[in-house]
């Protein structure tokens, strides 16, 4: 573009007595200025998050590179098995005589987790936002949609506290599991705290969906239940896959009800009526009282960063899934 | 919605010629009264334009006809409308099953975001047709009615919403012709147009005229005259006048319309 301009930018010039019909920019400072001020908040909270993945990573390094650290531990003893009696035993003991810092059990523990939040609220959710978004008046939907969104305020300590004394009975005297406190309480507690976000993006997901479908699908003869089915809930599902990616964001990465409510007892199964014990509530218990530089902390920091780095790579890849499903739907225009 | 009143005392009888016919119909959003006491026949497979300025009701009067109003808050709608005989408000009428009769086509063309293929067959299936063969052959038929069919056939799969404004807007009335509706109503299908592609659906409005009933509103007055038989004058709320859409445009008998086709106002 420039290069063709250059020939008449004299003649710009000459005209530019013409002050107020110039095309140069005007009066740029204060604009400059506001300009400047958000690429640098937006640079320094990049920075941030770049300098907290760098230091993490730097107290993680000596599993890899200290002599020291791997006589009791090494990254692949992190994930073998230990052989004893012919058993393949994955455990999850850093204070004992002989510490064990197999991570599988936390991983397990983790997923199992977030898997249950996922399965409860997902659904729970969309359901919530496909009312409010369709079915409810507008006064209902007035009251509904800031009182769930209020629930995002609600402390997670008071979430678990209510999965660890209420929620726990309830779950052992339906199910009678084996253990009080197990995966399926924590990752029922942690559905609920993340029902509020996922329903406030699917309900504005649905609410983005233009009117003129709905018309559209309503002339051609859809019930009301047809036109939800078969075109708003389509055309919202980039949106609710959104949602999705962050509930998940969310829920593996929550502390405090999976601390109050799993029973923290590192056990490798798929049961989920056992005790389970996250990366999350590991780092948070153990932390605090591990020898700074020492092969535990170090693991525990290479947790940390296994955490973030599972966190960025299903949110770059649930970024794709949503664009790809947009230009799906929309054909890129 | 407010009550609907009953079927007048002297039934309108079904009439061959007759294919919709609106008694006294009323239309108030709230306290506003957008339609009043519209009186008028659709004839069976005529193209029946209706012309007048800016928010004199003709959109109202349109959306009344296939109960598109329904869902609008606060609406009330009063009087009589007869599709074949049958009232169209009346106890126990699905609103669903006389969209699926009676079919619209929006001003601003609104295809989904799916396939053009899925687009098409959308009324199908909501109708509850299945079996592949039936479907692919009927949105086959439905895109060459709409003179789409050679410029999509290679690209059934690709996004409705890729398609140039013309086409899209020829897509909004295959998709409608699919589940083979007896009466087309289009509220301006050709005012977000270029000339090129407003000449192909007034083409496609005038043999679409021998298999079905339309009726069509629009601002363009030479639009109206080339493809409409019979004309409607809506002014202020009220039908001025209806008849021949030569003797509209000629002869009219109002004041009323003289004024707004010779462009006095509008
Ligand atoms: N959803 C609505 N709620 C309230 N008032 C409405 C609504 N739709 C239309 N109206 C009012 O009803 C009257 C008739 O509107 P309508 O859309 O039928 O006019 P129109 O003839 O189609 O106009 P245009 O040519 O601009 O499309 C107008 O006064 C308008 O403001
Ligand atoms: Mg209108």
């Amino acid at each position: 573009m420039a290069a063709p301009m250059t020939a008449h930018t004299r003649n710009a010039e000459a005209l530019g007595e013409r002050g107020s019909r110039s095309l140069r920019r005007r009066g740029g400072l204060g604009e400059r200025t506001v300009e400047i001020a958000i690429q640098l908040v937006a640079l320094v909270s990049i920075a941030a998050i770049l300098l907290i993945l760098v230091f993490v990573g730097k107290e993680a390094l000596p599993l890899l590179t200290s002599a020291e650290v791997h006589k009791e531990v090494t990254p692949l003893g992190m994930l073998a098995p230990i052989q004893r009696s012919g058993e393949s035993l994955y455990m999850w003991q850093p204070v004992s005589d002989v510490a064990k810092y197999n991570v599988i059990p936390l991983i397990v523990g983790s997923v199992k987790v977030t898997l249950v939040a996922l399965v409860f609220a997902v659904p729970l959710s969309v359901a919530a936002a496909l009312f409010v978004s369709e079915y409810a008046s507008e006064r209902v939907r007035e009251l509904a949609k800031p009182a769930i969104e209020l629930l995002a305020g609600v402390p997670s300590v008071v979430v678990g506290f209510f999965a660890l004394v209420a929620l726990a009975s309830w779950i052992q005297a339906v199910f009678g599991t084996e253990h009080r406190l197990n995966a399926l309480v924590a990752g029922l507690g942690l559905g609920f705290a993340i029902c509020p976000i996922v329903f406030t993006v699917a309900e504005d997901a649905l609410r983005a969906v233009p009117r003129s479908y709905r018309e559209a699908a309503l002339a051609m003869g859809s019930t009301r239940a047809q036109s939800v089915l078969r075109v708003v809930l389509p055309a919202a599902a980039p949106g609710i896959a959104a949602a999705v990616v962050l509930g998940f964001g969310r829920a593996i990465g929550e502390t405090m009800i999976v601390v109050m409510a799993s029973g923290n007892a590192a056990l490798l199964d798929a049961s989920l009526g056992r005790s389970t014990r996250t990366i999350t509530a590991t780092i948070a218990q153990e932390l605090g009282e591990v020898v700074v530089g020492s092969p535990h902390y170090d693991v525990l920091f290479a947790l940390g960063a296994m955490l973030f780095t599972a966190t960025f790579v299903v949110n770059f890849f649930g970024e794709r899934v949503v664009d790809g499903m947009r230009r799906r739907l929309g054909a890129g225009s | 919605m407010r009550a609907v009143v009953a079927p007048p005392a002297t039934s309108l009888t079904k009439d061959a010629g007759y294919k919709m016919r609106a008694r006294d119909l009323t239309v108030r959003y709230g306290e506003n009264t957008a339609i009043k006491d519209v009186t008028i026949d659709v004839h069976d497979k005529v193209v029946l334009a209706l012309i007048g300025p800016s928010g004199c009701g003709k959109s109202t009067f349109l959306r009344s006809l296939n109960r598109m109003n329904d869902m609008v808050p606060g609406i009330s709608v009063s009087g009589h409308v007869e599709l074949d005989g049958e009232a169209v408000y009346g106890p126990g009428v699905d609103p669903v099953l006389v969209r699926r009769r009676v079919g619209m086509v929006f001003q601003r063309s609104n295809p989904f975001p799916k396939s053009i293929f899925e687009n098409v067959a959308y009324g199908l299936r909501v109708a509850g047709l299945s079996g592949q063969s039936v479907v692919a052959e009927r949105v086959e038929r439905a895109l060459r009615h709409a003179a789409l069919w050679d410029e999509v056939k290679d690209r059934l799969q690709e996004s409705g919403l890729g398609l140039s404004g013309g086409q899209q807007q020829r897509l909004c009335i295959a998709r409608a012709l699919a589940v083979e509706p007896e009466v087309l109503l289009m509220d301006e299908p050709a005012s977000a147009l270029d000339p090129i592609a407003t000449a192909k659906i007034e083409d496609l409005i005038s043999e679409l005229r021998s298999e079905l009933t339309i009726v069509i509103v629009t601002h363009n007055m030479q639009q109206a005259a080339r493809v409409s038989q019979r004309t409607g004058f809506f002014y202020m709320g009220r039908l001025v006048e209806v008849g021949e859409t030569s003797t509209i445009f000629t002869r009219p008998k109002q004041r009323e319309t003289e004024d707004y086709i010779t462009g006095r106002f509008g």
